[in-house]
């Protein structure tokens, strides 16, 4: 078994090495392609072009046949796909630009109409009498696991080509991807830099969809962007990522399959390209969702924090004589459960904000935690200060206000505050508590 | 009798089940399509393998019904999945959707390979029925006089269903469709009537490719409502109208199977194939001649606009001509640089002239004056009374500057007191700069009725100069 492994992963069978050298190419370029059509909101784009494909390739060989060639000869199919992946191109931004149908709907029309129209077709090339039509619809599901050397060498130089466009190009497309609008009143040819990126899609998709078939080529253009986007917010960092994720699935893919020959490669690839997706999706350092629930969760407790200082620096400021605080009463001071306040308590208790006494039932300000609750209840209180005075909202309710915005104040927004707020502040530079005295009778 | 191989027993059954499939899945179409889903019948038509294989391992058996509901629930499950990476992960709704179809087809196709030793399963076979097999499969159905096949039974059951479900709660899914927020606020479940939506959708769809083929039913759930979606603005016509363009789209395919290939000398080809066809023709047809949205009307109207803008300017441009003559000695001066300032005496007023102060070609100036003249708003300047209106002619052969009639004086007095009003309008209320002014004016112009103009004349206290210190003509006092 492990001398198995060992000679698919260094590569020594010639088949193998086809497969994975091909795939892995077509994985990294149909990546960073898929970059692109994601941001542009067009992802299906590759379905609805492969689908596309089937009438060009029934014409094509019903064309070929018709005039006496061979019907099966690979670059006319190809070269019919083209064609006609290129029209359905067309027919989507014409769709998009003319009338008030919106992107999926486009991609769907273009996508069914012409696979019905390829379908019907075929249904007359297998009643021609000359040629054998057998086998042209495999060229829409591929074959993965029987590709050839020259296969592989199409699939590297059409890969190339497009990387190379998507890079002389990448400011211009990118623009295009993010601001069209803008893109427009700079200048930029918008029309004709959507069809080059719409080219280079339908590039990728004949030439992989010859090579490994429909699903998979929707998967790889698909997936590998739509991983990368948990990981980053930097277009370069997302192709760069994407390109990897898909040559790495595809080489995994390819690999198992090699190893465990009665598992399609095609399926493989796929299916680790969606392991991939799935922990970027989990663990994605930007927009993975454990990571978004762990932000969520340190800002809530940060927030839990500053209210617990702020609450304790308004009873100790309310009554300069008092000690310490019980826990009951600070229960009472807000809608905490036992359990929240005990773990707040102890984690400012941890930072040296707070001091306790022996039993952990009555709390007390250190210094440093004074000195961090002054500056937070100055913080909402300048706040309120600024809401009753500029923007006319009643002092029962500006605290909800000030309560939603006192925590992502920053210190220029606070000095500049406290300029317009000059005059108010007196001598002490702590507003009074504009609920003072009000809140109890 | 209709000129081509028409059997009423085998042909009838099929375009019956084509139009059933056709209305089924356009009634859901029409609201997956303004929810932005269309995509969905065509994620599902991938995604149903792992379901069918499922279904065919757990039970062991090939039954159509254990088949049926494994695919619905995958069906489902894309839906619910899409949705779920679409709003968790925020990702884009069509890249979750095809994150999903590709992995569950993948995981089919991995799973009828692994089975392959206990199993002799094609997932072709299976999955896609033929629409042509219609009439052999047959039932007797109690209460009928007749056999009726299969599929007709299995699709009339989920087309009665679909249109209940869209009648009933057609007022639900409209406030859903276009406002959730409200439809919560309203109190019943937007959420609801979505995932009621979705398994209709995967059960419309299944039932429709085990039985018709898939390739029908992507079509169907996407291209009749586009269609009506650019026939009109009203949900509930499009409802209808979708219907209706989807049912004679199935019968117009099924005659364009037979009869097109004809023409080449071949037999009948796909009927499923030809359908979606017919409905991308229906699709050409909007896209190209409807009323409002399709392309040749709003050319058109884009084309109208232009002209009888273009014959304005040129009426007004006359209008010029004329009062400058007039103006000649005297008169406070017409303000230097101001873009359509007709100088005392231009060197030569003639066509080409004229095109190049309106930025347009002479052909263009040429039509627009003989459109003019035959309105009776000029008149052609005969040699006789050469030279008595207009200024003088020069440049050789060309020919002069027609004469406005007594209409067209009038109606040009009109288009230049709403151009002067809104001069005057714009200088004391708007505070735009003067260079910017006659551009604005000059727009504004073509689109101001009576009433307008005597809003401006009140709000700019009736003045009887435009800022450029040129008389605001008034045709009610000559």
């Amino acid at each position: 078994m492990s001398e198995h492994l060992w000679r698919v992963l260094s590569l020594q069978d010639h088949n193998t090495r086809v497969v994975i050298f091909g795939t892995a190419i077509l994985g990294f370029a149909a990546g960073l392609v898929g970059c692109l059509t994601l941001l542009r909101r067009r992802a299906l784009v590759g379905d609805a072009l492969a689908h596309a494909a089937l009438p060009g390739i029934a014409g094509a060989f019903l064309v070929a046949t018709a005039l006496g060639y061979d019907g099966k000869s690979l670059p006319l199919l190809l070269a019919g796909a083209t064609v006609s992946g290129l029209f359905g191109i067309v027919s989507i931004l014409l769709i998009r630009r003319m009338t008030r149908i919106k992107e999926d709907a486009a991609l769907g029309i273009v996508l069914s109409v012409f696979f019905g129209l390829g379908v019907a077709m075929l249904g007359i090339v297998t009643q021609m009498n000359r040629g054998n039509a057998a086998g042209l619809e495999s060229f829409i599901y591929g074959k993965t696991a029987t590709m050839t050397e020259s296969d592989a060498r199409l699939i590297a130089t059409a890969s190339a080509l497009c990387v190379l466009v998507c890079i002389a190009l990448l400011k211009e497309l990118k623009l295009l991807c993010f601001d069209e609008a803008f893109a427009g009143a700079r200048g930029y040819p918008v029309v004709l830099l959507d069809i080059v990126l719409m080219s280079v899609v339908v590039v990728v998709t004949i030439v992989g969809l010859q090579a490994v078939g429909l699903v998979l080529v929707i998967a790889l253009l698909v997936i590998p962007a739509a991983s990368a986007r948990f990981w980053t917010d930097r277009l370069v960092v997302m192709m760069v990522i994407a390109s990897l994720l898909g040559m790495t699935g595809s080489f995994v893919g390819a690999a198992v399959s090699a190893m465990l020959p009665r598992l399609p490669s095609g399926a493989m690839i796929v299916l680790a390209a969606g392991l991939g997706f799935l922990v970027s999706f989990l663990i994605g350092t930007q927009r993975g969702v454990l990571v978004r629930f762990w932000r969520r969760r340190q800002l809530n407790e940060s927030i839990d924090h500053q209210h617990l200082l702020r609450e304790l620096y308004e009873i100790f400021e309310h009554d300069p004589d008092r000690v310490s605080v019980p826990y009951e009463e600070l229960l009472e001071r807000r809608s905490w459960s036992r359990k929240r306040l005990r773990r707040m308590l102890e984690q400012a208790s941890r930072n040296g904000w707070i001091t306790e006494n022996v039993s952990k039932m009555e709390f007390a300000l250190t210094d440093r935690g004074e000195t961090e609750a002054k500056r937070l209840t100055r913080r909402h209180r300048l706040w309120e200060l600024y809401l009753i005075r500029y923007a006319d909202i009643a002092p029962q309710r500006v605290d909800r206000d000030a309560d939603a915005i006192e925590h992502v104040l920053e210190p220029e927004i606070v000095a500049e505050l406290e300029t317009l707020l000059d005059k108010e502040l007196g001598k002490t530079r702590m507003p009074d508590d504009p609920h003072a005295g009000g809140v109890g009778s | 009798m209709m000129g081509f191989d028409w059997n009423w027993q085998l042909d009838g059954w099929i375009v019956a089940a084509g139009m059933l499939c056709a209305v089924a899945s356009s009634l859901l179409g029409c609201f997956l399509l303004l929810r932005r889903m269309s995509l969905l019948g065509d994620a599902i038509s991938h995604a149903v393998l792992p379901g069918l294989a499922g279904a065919f391992l757990i039970s062991g058996s090939r039954s159509s019904v254990w088949m049926f509901v494994g695919a619905v629930i995958v069906g489902v499950l894309t839906a619910l999945l899409s949705d779920f990476i679409h709003h968790r992960g925020q990702v884009d709704e069509g890249a979750s959707m095809g994150v999903v179809f590709t992995t569950l087809f993948a995981s089919g196709l991995l799973m009828i390979v692994v089975a392959a030793d206990r199993v002799d399963l094609d997932p072709g076979c299976v999955l896609y029925g033929a629409i042509e097999q219609t009439p052999l499969d047959k039932w007797e159905v109690p209460g009928l006089p007749f056999a009726v096949p299969r599929v007709v039974v299995v699709l009339s059951i989920v087309t009665l269903v679909n249109a209940l479900f869209v009648g009933l709660f057609f007022k639900e899914l409209k406030i859903s469709t276009f406002d959730a927020a409200l439809a919560t606020a309203s109190g019943f479940s937007a959420n609801l009537i979505h995932y009621v939506l979705m398994t209709l959708v995967a059960i419309t769809a299944v039932a429709c490719f085990e039985s018709v083929g898939n390739i029908l039913v992507v079509a169907m759930l996407i291209v009749p409502p586009a269609t009506a979606y650019l026939l009109t603005n009203r949900l509930r016509t499009m409802v209808i109208l979708s219907c209706l363009i989807a049912a004679v789209s199935a019968w117009g395919g099924h005659v364009m199977a037979i009869v097109v290939p004809s023409w080449f000398g071949f037999r009948s080809t796909t009927t499923a194939g030809m359908m979606s066809v017919a409905t991308g023709v229906a699709f050409m047809v909007a896209f190209l001649f409807a009323p409002q949205q399709g392309f040749l009307p709003r050319w058109v109207r884009q084309q109208w606009l232009r002209w009888t803008i273009l014959a304005d300017d040129v009426l007004t441009l006359l209008y010029r001509i004329e009062e400058s003559a007039r103006e000649v000695g005297g008169h406070p001066a017409t303000a230097p640089g101001s873009a359509f300032a007709v100088t005392a005496a231009p060197l030569a007023q003639t066509v080409p002239w004229v095109a190049e102060t309106l930025l347009t070609n002479r052909l263009a100036v040429k039509w627009a004056m003989r459109y003019l003249t035959w309105r009776g708003r000029v008149r052609p300047v005969s040699a006789k009374d050469g030279g008595a209106d207009s200024g003088p002619a020069e440049g050789g052969g060309e020919a002069r500057l027609p004469v406005l009639t007594e209409v067209g004086r009038r109606e040009a007095e009109t288009i230049v007191r709403s151009h002067r009003l809104w001069e005057q309008y714009l200088v004391t209320k708007v505070d735009v700069a003067e260079e910017r002014l006659h551009a604005k004016a000059d727009r504004l112009e073509h689109f101001t009725d009576r009433e307008m103009q005597d809003q401006l004349d009140e709000q700019t206290d009736s003045p009887s100069i435009d800022p450029h210190g040129r008389p605001i003509p008034n045709p009610d006092q000559p």
